[in-house]
């Protein structure tokens, strides 16, 4: 059996705390996070304060406009500025 | 003497998600809060004139859109109160009262958590709106809207690892500017 690589470096960990809260991370990687975090006093406070991030963006229900309505709104305020240019 | 100056072309790259937000949070009516962001900015735009500079431009936009909101309720309060009911009651118990006042009403429990969150939404935008602007998309593309990284990286012509780079250093500058008041 190869070696398998268990311990990874704090940018890896960070990249993978990022993933996870995404939901983009795989169980294999989100273990070896873990790993990391055991030991890692910087990289647990990434992550705490990372989930953090993620809880108030949820509990805010912040939200934005969509792509077409952008354009729509561009449209017709570029307009105005023609027409009020003249 | 003036130290900001208006660049309506800009306004809808710059401004509309935020004001939006800010809307939306205070009609919770997608449609109606779009229709306010683009009456606000068409305002803006006649008014240009009167702008001083005094103030940045987006708080300049937000105190146009907050008149907007206000016109709006004051509009569909005006079409209220024009008939009232009357119920019968069987027991003379609960006699006279009005049925509005049997009405639950669901909000007011949550009342305090939803200015709160209205607060927090006001507040990931302040500090959104101190990110460079790509770093501001990609974020909001994948925190807000929920894209997929592809999705993300075909739209914008980056590739994954790009992605990553800018999510990382945004989630950084995020947390470190909402952290202070809020974590």
């Amino acid at each position: 059996m190869g070696k398998i690589k268990i311990v990874i470096p704090c940018n890896e960990a960070n990249h993978v705390c990022d993933k996870t809260q995404y939901k983009n991370a795989t169980l294999w990687e989100k273990i070896k996070l873990n790993i990391h975090l055991l030991y890692c006093r910087a990289c647990r406070e990434y992550t705490k304060n990372n989930t953090k991030l993620t809880k108030a963006i949820t509990k805010s229900h912040v939200t934005c406009l969509d792509k077409t309505a952008k354009e729509k709104m561009k449209e017709d305020l570029n307009k105005a500025i023609k027409e009020q240019a003249h | 003497m003036s130290n900001h100056k208006l660049n309506p072309n800009k306004w809808i790259d710059l401004y509309s998600d935020y004001l939006f937000n800010y809307t939306i949070s205070r009609v919770s009516d997608r449609e109606v809060a779009q229709d306010l962001v683009q009456d606000t900015f068409l305002a803006g735009l006649k008014s240009m004139g009167n702008f001083k500079g005094e103030a940045s431009e987006r708080t300049w936009l937000i105190s146009i859109l907050k008149r907007k909101i206000i016109d709006y309720y004051r509009k569909i309060n005006s079409n209220k109160g024009k008939a009232e009911v009357r119920m019968s009651y069987n027991d003379t118990e609960n006699e006279g009262d009005w049925l509005e006042e049997r009405v639950a009403d669901p909000f007011d429990k949550t009342a305090e958590d939803q200015i709160q969150n209205t607060e927090l939404g006001d507040a990931i935008y302040n500090c959104l709106d101190k990110l460079p602007q790509k770093q501001a998309e990609v974020f909001k593309m994948k925190t807000i809207q929920g894209f997929e990284t592809e999705v993300i990286c075909n739209e914008l012509n980056i590739t994954p690892s790009n992605l990553w780079v800018i999510i990382h250093r945004a989630r950084t500058a995020m947390a470190n500017c909402l952290k202070e008041n809020w974590f």
